[in-house]
Order: C-alpha cells, then sequence, then structure tokens
C-alpha cells in the first residue's frame, strides 16, 4: 500500500490476472448477453440462473456447501432485480449480510427504470444501478469499480469500503462533484444528455437519471479535497 | 486460370461457389450492400433499434455467430411464450392476467435485448389491453404481436443468410492457408 500525503491507497481489484464476474439472470438471453459483454471485457464470467445457484456458487446456501465448487474469487456480481424465487434484491441482501461476501460490489440491472427500486437498491449497498438493455459501455463503467484504486481515509478503512448509504449521504452535505460516484446510473431515455458524468444528488424528488455512458472514467479527487471530506464528518 | 507457385489459391473454392475468383469481389460488394439495405429498412421502420447494433458489435472471428445464435434462442423462447398468451386467453376458465403478466415480462425483456423495437412496443400494448382488463383487446394485442414476430423472423433469417453468405464468400476469396 502506498502512501500519499497521509492518505491510505488501496486497491481493490486485481492486478494481475482476470476480473471474475459473477452473472446473475434468469433470461437465457440476456445470461448470453452479459457473458459476451463481459467476456469482450477481459473478464472470466460465470453466469447462473437464480440467486438460489449464485449463493450455492459462493458458498453462502446453507444447503449445500459447496467445497471446491468455487476456486475463483468473485470480484463482482452483476445481477438481474426481477427473477423468480429470489429477486436480485435478495440476493444483494444476503451478499452484504455476509461476512465473507459484503466487500464484493453487486450491480443491478433491471428492464424498468423505477426509481424508488434504484434507491432501494443503493440504500442497500448496490454498487450500481444499470436500466436494461446493458450496453458495452455499461460494462467498461462497471470494470472500472474493480479495477481502479479506492482511496480511503486513514483510520475510516472500515466504513469506507462499504459503498452505497453511507458514501451518499455524506456527498449529500457536499457540493463536492468530481468523485468517482456509485450513483451514476445509465439510462436509456435520455439519450441526448452530457457525457461528462456527474453524480445524482440522492434528494427527495431527484430530476432527470443522468446518463453516464461515456467509457471514460470520471476524475478521481484530488487528495486535500477527499482529506477534508473526511475531517468534516 | 493461372496462379504463381508460391499462392496457394487454387480454383477449388471457386468451384464451390460455381463463380470465378475475379468476380468474388463483386458478389462480397453486393452481399454487404443487401445486408445493409436490409439493416437501414428495418431501422428506418422501428423494428430494430440500436442494440441490435451493439449485438453486431459483439461479433469477432472466435464468436461470428454470436447475434444469430442469441438471436435464434430468442426466437425460440418467444414461441414458446407466444404459444402461452394465446392458450391462457382463449381458455375458457381464464384465470386472470398474472400469469400472463409474467410471460409478457420475459418476452419484453429478452425483445429489448436483442433490440426487437417494434416487438417490445407491441408487448407495451398488450400489457396496457390487461391492465383494462379488456380480453379483446388483449386478443387485439396478441395478434398484432404474433404478426410482429413473424415479420421480424423472415427478415432476420434473411439478414442472418446473407451474413453466412458473406462468410463463405470470404472464405472461398481467401481460404485458410493450413
Amino acid at each position: 500500500m502506498a502512501r500519499i500525503g497521509g492518505v491510505t491507497w488501496r486497491r481493490t481489484g486485481k492486478i494481475d490476472g482476470e476480473v471474475h464476474v459473477l452473472a446473475v439472470d434468469d433470461s437465457l438471453v440476456d445470461r448470453k448477453v452479459i457473458e459476451r459483454l463481459l467476456r469482450i471485457s477481459s473478464c472470466k464470467v460465470t453466469a447462473v440462473d437464480s440467486g438460489i445457484r449464485a449463493l450455492q456458487f459462493l458458498g453462502l446456501d446453507e444447503e449445500k456447501s459447496s467445497n471446491g465448487f468455487n476456486d475463483l474469487k468473485v470480484d463482482l456480481i452483476i445481477t438481474d432485480y426481477c427473477m423468480p424465487g429470489m429477486t436480485g434484491y435478495e440476493l444483494l441482501k444476503k451478499v452484504k449480510e455476509s461476512s465473507a461476501f459484503r466487500e464484493i460490489p453487486v450491480v443491478i440491472m433491471s428492464s424498468e427504470n423505477v426509481l424508488a427500486r434504484i434507491d432501494r437498491c443503493l440504500e442497500e449497498g448496490a454498487e450500481d444501478f444499470i436500466v436494461k438493455p446493458v450496453k458495452l459501455s455499461d460494462v467498461k463503467r462497471i470494470k472500472d469499480y474493480m479495477t481502479r484504486d479506492f482511496r480511503v481515509g486513514e483510520g475510516e478503512e472500515k466504513e469506507r469500503t462499504r459503498k452505497g448509504i453511507n458514501k451518499r449521504k455524506q456527498r449529500d452535505s457536499f457540493d463536492d462533484l468530481s468523485s468517482s460516484p456509485p450513483s451514476i446510473l445509465s439510462s436509456p431515455i435520455s439519450s441526448s444528455s452530457s457525457s461528462s458524468p456527474s453524480p445524482q444528488s440522492p434528494s427527495p424528488s431527484p430530476p432527470s437519471i443522468i446518463s453516464a455512458s461515456a467509457p471514460s472514467s470520471p476524475p478521481l479527487d484530488s487528495p486535500t479535497r477527499r482529506l477534508k471530506t473526511t475531517s468534516s464528518e | 486460370m493461372n496462379f504463381a507457385k508460391n499462392r496457394t489459391v487454387s480454383t477449388v473454392p471457386a468451384a464451390k461457389t460455381g463463380l470465378p475468383v475475379w468476380m468474388m469481389g463483386l458478389v462480397a460488394d453486393r452481399l454487404r450492400a443487401d445486408a445493409n439495405r436490409l439493416l437501414a429498412f428495418l431501422f428506418n421502420q422501428g423494428i430494430l433499434d440500436e442494440q441490435f447494433l451493439q449485438l453486431q458489435q459483439l461479433r469477432d472471428e472466435s464468436s461470428p455467430n454470436f447475434v444469430s445464435e442469441v438471436v435464434n434462442i430468442h426466437f425460440h423462447e418467444s414461441e414458446k411464450l407466444l404459444r402461452n398468451l394465446r392458450s391462457l386467453l382463449m381458455d375458457r376458465e381464464f384465470s386472470g392476467y398474472n400469469k400472463m403478466g409474467i410471460h409478457l415480462n420475459q418476452f419484453m425483456g429478452s425483445s429489448s435485448s436483442i433490440g426487437a423495437k417494434r416487438i417490445r412496443n407491441a408487448c407495451f400494448a398488450f400489457r396496457a389491453a390487461s391492465e383494462q382488463n379488456s380480453r379483446a383487446g388483449c386478443l387485439r394485442a396478441l395478434e398484432l404481436l404474433e404478426h410482429d414476430y413473424c415479420f421480424l423472423k423472415n427478415k432476420l433469417h434473411e439478414l442472418f443468410q446473407i451474413q453466412q453468405q458473406r462468410v463463405l464468400a470470404a472464405g472461398a476469396r481467401y481460404p485458410m492457408q493450413n
């Protein structure tokens, strides 16, 4: 870990080797598409058709213990929201409740652009919410979550590694707009919006969802600004 | 035809197509024009949207048939879903719109994933009719859905055939040298 100016840098993604994504979707067509999108983006993919199977693969299922089933560490989970049996939301909750796997970023996909649903998922700790149909630009963006450096303030590693409601609440009170937020949402509706990504403020009556399909990741915070934000908590 | 000794191009591939090699270029051009014309038509008519183009971009040498494979999976599922919708609607003991809603959502989802815009819109109309509890409206919507589906299936099969011919033509012009 490198320490620069009092800020501890921690790399959460893989430095060598490929990123391994667990994709969960009950639709075979969507599984094929997401698999291909991920493979083309140089990710290893395991695609399963239900939340239960996803938990089994992770080894979280109480019924079956998957000894030796999963030798590959999962770096990201991307799941459909609407699934029979266990929904993507329920899967998200189970993952975030588990001490072993709560650090794994979870991305939700849904064909419905429902704000309440999006908010609920983000509050539960989802990394991002993608409105279907999923595009290459969406996959490129979420790949960034796994491979870029995460800045963590001193002594606050445990709180800050958990994205979702904590980070969103903090950002509420700042005008800081240049951070790489988890709440950039992609929507097929707003196709003409600018490609410069800006975070969506989680206010009660949110404005239109901003489309951030540009693969270039948003500029990282300067260490000083990040230090300021941590000190005012 | 006279070929230099160090070239491995032979007359055999040309014989497969029945055309001399020098003509293959014209065939390839024509096929490409046909594919583009068909795609343009499907886009202009609102039958396909940019998600289809996105899928096309996912093809490469290792997966040249990616789009046709996914679309064929979609067609296979669609036919089942359409049959289920019809039998649910025609059932004398009509059990309500819940089950139809599930099938419809599935259909909508995979149509959207392959860029079948018109079909997705037809599904919305079906859903609206079911929300109004209009069985007649649902029947009409279903007929439209079936019609749009047949049309799309024919056109996409045509497109895939052209793409296959292009692959064959390219293979004949530049045969693999093992």
